[in-house]
């Protein structure tokens, strides 16, 4: 089965080797995707603070695209993007006005959109689609001398996941349990890392990773695996001067899911773009090959 | 000359706005904005809600009784992370992330918001980037608001941007789309119906 | 028009009520439009038709004008049909000939363009003169009223309201589906607001209910059918076996300590799962019947066969029988009053609270087990892990006031979280902090006691707790249980670290609600609560007449509303049994014999299974006092042969002409 794949500007830019490890995976596993079309920036959550029809567009001009193709479904691995996307679908069947306006605007490009296009996740697609036993026949090398958490962060899971329990998500767990990794249990899974604010306002920001990557070292993780490249970069990027400020070691490499399950697949190091973390020790990596 | 112990004084209702709420309930998002409680859950899950000025339920409590000026002058909704955090444990299932979103739009339309403010700056320039390209090239975009809120702070953090260029994750060509024209069209007709409907 | 034999002679009245009425639709118009037509000899208008002088006017208008049919246009059926159905009586004319017209709330209330409200009310008065011409004469029925009475639950309502019945005279069957009486009452430590403890009070009536002649208990036993109506129902009672007698058994215990299991291993229900007991038990010392009663899912000779019983040996009264079995009792009463309480809300559904994930998260039923004298700690509040707490939360509106839990106010969460609090604060002397939304203390002395619990130096936090978690930020906070609030009086988050939380659970429909409900064919209301009449006229009975609620099945209330409104029920239904009979409307289907065909079309369709199928006549026939008369049958009915007494084919064809054509 074919899915129309949303990287997003993030998968592109900071987020790259979510984007490089995810095609990998897909290909090892069969999964086949094919991009949309000259897609355009869906805005992400900085863009709502401007004007809500202009991102509501933004959103639907990918979605009539891809509709067009003839396409019913689309993924999107960025959070962010996962987030807008639900959003737009549920405006558009919640506020009927909304819609009309949206689609007077497509409209002078030609574009309408009917609001039906489903939004997935890999994490709910590769659970619960039947890609299981496809990841687990790809498993060369299994991952058993690590020990690593799964942090899930806000948007995925608020407020529009259907797959997975809010509360207490399953899926990453259980996709990066197939590698052999010794996934341990993680109460601060769901709490917010303060991304948005971190990266403008780095101050206030702190002590919210800190906490999340204390509670990780405390447990004896090996890293932290995540699912969001805002999250992957927020974790990473202030982890000197935290460990400064507190004067704790409670560095730790923020890997993604796909990255750990390429690993397992025997895929290279630079194939899943792991040198691109900015916390990789040296020790870390040599255990990885 | 008597020395000013207090500025404070009574607050009469001419310096409320009556219709504050009702814009804002009217507005998608907005709606059970009047059935809150005041029972502070919001506040107490917000991750932030210890550096605002205003609270979230308090944001929902001056709105409710027309205290526009303070509502828009406060930081709250710059520093809102999105989380959803509060929409989902809310008893009266407020859609609070979407009401500090609704602030927000009021507050840039309004021209009242704090102007140095990274997170402002950051909105603004990502829409300028993409309005102009179609997408964003986050390392330029950093760049760019780094620039404007202190040439300073873009120093301090000019270690962290080499790391980010030897690990590949620098853009250095800003990402364009092909549709340049055609997306200028549908934002530019956008334009047309936002200025006709606040004439 | 052709009249039938008798002369039909109408009199017809339109009530101004007021302005109600008269406001918007000219009611002198009226008056003169019907004076004009057939059989009708008097045509007034007045301010208030039902007042007395209104009514006097009726009767007057039959006595001398010789009247045989009324017509009344004025407010819903629903006030006043009853008033005026009376007032035909008392002057000697079958009630039945009277017809209602309602030109209030179908017209003057829902109009506002009076000339358009005025036509209508006279199509309506019109079609009620054309349909009063055909109506018939029709008898109020009587049945009997068995006197015993059957009472489903024994907490304090139940037990209330089998004393005062029992005092009046009257036979009462209480029956209990846990093997003792007491319900939760029995579990407090203290009652709000004068700190009694629960037990002294409550186990005199306890005790009297036990030594009552007229009050046949039935514990550990549940009712499986109803069958019947009002006066007279039929119901079938499930006695589960105890295995124990409970005419011998004088509750020495001695078969409790010579059980095989030394060590009782197995979760106390009476002290939620914080103790142990054996598979014989007593569920608690002043339990009615003060009888053991054996567990047989636990019990080894039930799980094996194979042990030594040393219980039996043990019994000086050879109490103890494994032959028991269940067994079904049916009895007749004719009413019943249903008190089958309430259950508290699990937290377990909102895992932020960290009930069932930290051990010193207690819910506030759990407390009044671990304070009270003989629950699992002889009264002295020791943690699961072992440790005395100097620091205690109670967070109060769990499961309450919330789309996400249940939407209501549970009503007495504040109350006792002040009870508990101070309760708490005397056992352990800790730093107690509550955190609420609103304080409710509504009840008599209870605002008093707030103010009481103030000057004791509790922490009162307006705020609601969002999670309870044992990851710390500082050095004081390691090794407890942190409560993240917002002091919204204070204007400031605050994060307070206690070794102890007590989560104030809200009331909720008792699990067996549902299934009762269906058993009884009573109405639930959106919350699931059994459903009143009327909120306020008429809180204890039910829209099935006989069938009375009492207590928090009702509703979430404290204990005094609780036994007001069992003492409630007892005085309606004894009302009902001293009248002796119940007079049933006679609105009644019924059947022409001669032309059914036994299809039996109309049986599965009778909402009330008020049709049955006579095998000799091969004939359907109609039980009137099961009848509620909704005419589901009759419009079913293929041959039309099925009819409605006061709902004639002839009567509503006629009124829907005279709607048509009304000039």
């Amino acid at each position: 089965m074919k899915y129309f794949y949303y990287p997003g500007c993030s998968l592109r830019g900071m987020g790259k080797a979510y984007e490089e490890s995810w095609l990998k995976v897909c290909q090892k596993i069969g999964l086949q995707l094919e991009e949309v079309k000259d897609w355009n920036c869906c805005g992400s959550t900085t863009y709502l603070g401007f004007d809500e029809i202009k991102s509501l567009v933004l959103v639907s001009r990918n979605l009539a695209m891809l509709e067009k193709e003839g396409g019913s479904e689309v993924i999107t691995p960025c959070i962010a993007c996962y987030y807008l996307f639900n959003r737009t679908n549920h405006n558009l069947r919640d506020y009927p006005q909304l819609k009309t306006e949206t689609n007077k605007m497509l409209q002078e490009v030609g574009l309408t959109y009917s609001g039906n296009v489903k939004v997935r996740h890999p994490l709910d697609i590769l659970v619960n689609d039947g890609w299981m036993e496809k990841i687990s026949q790809n498993i060369e090398k299994r991952l058993e001398r690590f020990k690593a958490v799964c942090y899930y962060g806000c948007q995925l899971l608020r407020p529009y996941c259907e797959f997975d329990n809010p509360s207490n998500p399953k899926n990453m767990d259980i996709l990066v349990g197939l590698t052999g990794v010794d996934v341990l249990d993680y109460p601060l899974k769901t709490k917010c890392c303060g991304a948005i604010i971190t990266s403008n306002i780095p101050e206030k920001g702190l002590e919210l990773v800190y906490v999340l990557l204390k509670e990780a070292k405390k447990r004896n993780a090996d890293f932290i695996v995540v699912t969001c490249p805002l999250c992957q970069f927020n974790l990473e990027f202030q982890q000197e001067k935290i460990m400064k400020i507190y004067e704790e070691d409670i560095g730790l490499p923020i890997l993604y899911y796909t990255q750990v399950l390429g690993l397992a697949m025997g895929l290279s190091l630079k194939e899943l773009g792991i040198r691109r973390c900015l916390t990789l020790t040296p020790e870390f990596e040599r255990a990885l090959i | 000359m008597a020395q000013e112990l207090t500025t404070k004084s009574v607050l009469y209702e001419r310096q409320l706005d009556a219709n504050f709420a009702n814009l804002i309930q009217s507005m998608p998002g907005g709606e059970n904005l009047r059935r809150c409680i005041q029972c502070g859950t919001c506040s107490a899950t917000c991750p932030f809600s210890h550096v605002m000025d205003y609270t979230p339920r308090k944001i929902i409590y001056l709105i409710r009784e027309g205290f526009k000026e303070e509502v828009m002058s406060s930081f709250t909704p710059w520093l809102c992370a999105s989380c959803f955090s509060c929409r989902v444990r809310c008893p009266k299932e407020i859609k609070i992330t979407d009401l500090m979103y609704l602030i927000k739009r009021e507050a840039i339309k309004d021209n009242h918001y704090p102007q140095k403010a990274p997170i402002v700056l950051l909105t603004k320039e990502s829409v300028k980037m993409i309005h102009k390209n179609g997408r964003i090239s986050e390392s330029y975009l950093m760049g760019i608001v780094l620039l404007k809120v202190s040439f300073l702070k873009l120093l301090r953090m000019s270690g962290l941007g080499l790391k980010m260029l030897l690990t590949g994750r620098f853009t250095l060509i800003p990402e364009k789309i092909k549709s340049r024209g055609e997306l200028k069209k549908i934002l530019a007709f956008s334009n047309k119906k936002v200025e006709e409907n606040s004439k | 028009m052709k009249t039938n034999n008798k002369e039909i002679r109408i009199g017809f009245y339109i009530c101004h009520c007021g302005t109600n009425i008269a406001g918007v639709v000219d009611v002198d118009k009226v008056r003169e439009f019907i004076v004009k037509k057939d059989n009708v000899v008097v045509s007034r208008n007045y301010k208030y038709m039902c007042s007395d002088p209104g009514q006097e006017l009726i009767q007057k208008d039959i006595q001398e004008h010789r009247l045989n049919r009324i017509v009344v246009a004025s407010c819903s059926p629903l006030l006043h049909e009853k008033t005026f159905r009376n007032t035909l009586e008392k002057a000697g004319l079958n009630p039945f000939y009277l017809q209602m017209v309602n030109v209030r709330e179908h017209v003057a209330w829902v109009h506002s363009d009076n000339e358009k409200a005025t036509e209508k009310a006279k199509a309506l008065c019109n079609a009620a003169i054309n349909r009063v011409r055909h109506n018939k004469p029709l008898e109020k029925k009587r049945v009997s009223f068995h006197q015993d009475v059957l009472i489903i639950g024994g907490g304090i309502a139940g037990i209330h309201s089998a004393l005062t019945l029992a005092s009046g005279g009257k036979k009462v069957y209480l029956v209990e589906k846990k093997p003792t009486i007491g319900g939760h009452m029995a579990m407090f430590d203290k009652t709000f607001p004068t700190l009694d403890c629960a037990a002294c009070i409550l186990t005199p009536k306890m005790s009297a209910i036990k030594e009552n002649k007229n009050i046949i208990l039935w514990t550990n036993s549940e009712v499986i059918k109803i069958e019947g109506y009002v006066g007279n129902f039929k119901v079938t009672i499930k006695r589960n076996p105890r295995y124990v007698r409970e005419d011998l058994c004088i509750g020495c215990g001695q078969c409790v300590e010579n059980c095989f299991y030394k060590e009782a291993k197995f979760p106390d229900e009476f002290n939620l799962g914080l103790s142990k007991r054996k598979p014989i038990y007593i569920p608690f010392p002043q339990a009615i019947p003060n009888s053991a009663i054996i567990d047989d899912k636990t019990c080894i000779h039930f799980k094996t066969g194979k042990c030594k019983q040393m219980c039996l040996s043990a019994c000086e009264r050879n109490a103890i029988d494994f032959n028991q079995k269940e067994e079904l009792r049916e009895i007749q009463v004719g009413a019943i009053i249903v008190a089958t309480g309430f259950k508290t809300y699990d937290p377990i559904k909102e895992p932020e609270y960290g009930y069932g994930v930290y051990p010193n998260v207690y819910t506030s039923l759990e407390v009044e087990r671990l304070i009270n004298a003989s629950g699992p700690t002889a009264g002295e509040v020791i943690l699961r892990d072992g440790t005395k707490p100097k620091s205690i939360g109670i967070i109060h509106c769990i499961g309450s006031r919330s789309e996400k839990a249940n939407k209501w106010c549970s009503r007495v969460c504040c109350m006792y979280s002040l009870k508990l609090a101070y309760l708490l604060k005397k056992h352990t002397h800790a730093e107690i902090y509550n955190f609420y939304i609103d304080m409710r203390t509504p009840g008599k002395m209870y605002e008093e006691f707030y103010d009481r619990l103030l000057t004791e130096g509790v922490h009162f936090i307006r705020g609601k707790v969002a999670e309870v978690t044992d990851i710390s930020l500082v050095k004081e906070e390691e090794g407890k249980l942190i409560l993240r609030v917002e002091d919204t009086l204070a204007s400031v988050i605050r994060r307070i670290p206690v070794d102890m939380v007590v989560l104030s659970v809200g009331l909720e429909p008792s699990e067996d609600t549902q299934k009762l409900a269906h058993i009884l064919n009573i109405g639930l209301s959106a919350e699931g609560f059994f459903q009143e009449r009327h909120p306020k006229l008429a809180p204890v009975s039910t829209f099935s007449e006989g069938i009375f609620i009492a207590g928090c099945c009702q509703g979430p209330k404290d204990i005094p509303d609780t036994v007001a409104q069992a003492g409630a029920s007892a005085a309606e239904a004894m009302a009902m049994i001293d009248a002796g009979y119940f007079e049933i409307e006679p609105i009644t289907a019924y059947v022409l014999d001669e032309f059914c065909s036994g299809c039996k079309s109309c049986i599965n369709i009778c909402p009330y299974s008020a049709i049955s199928y006579d095998e000799s006549k091969k004939k359907v026939f109609v039980n009137e006092t099961l009848c509620k008369g909704c005419g589901t049958c009759s419009a079913t009915c293929p041959s039309g042969v099925m009819k409605q007494n006061l709902f004639e084919d002839e009567q509503i064809l006629n009124e829907i002409e005279g709607l048509l054509v009304y000039e």
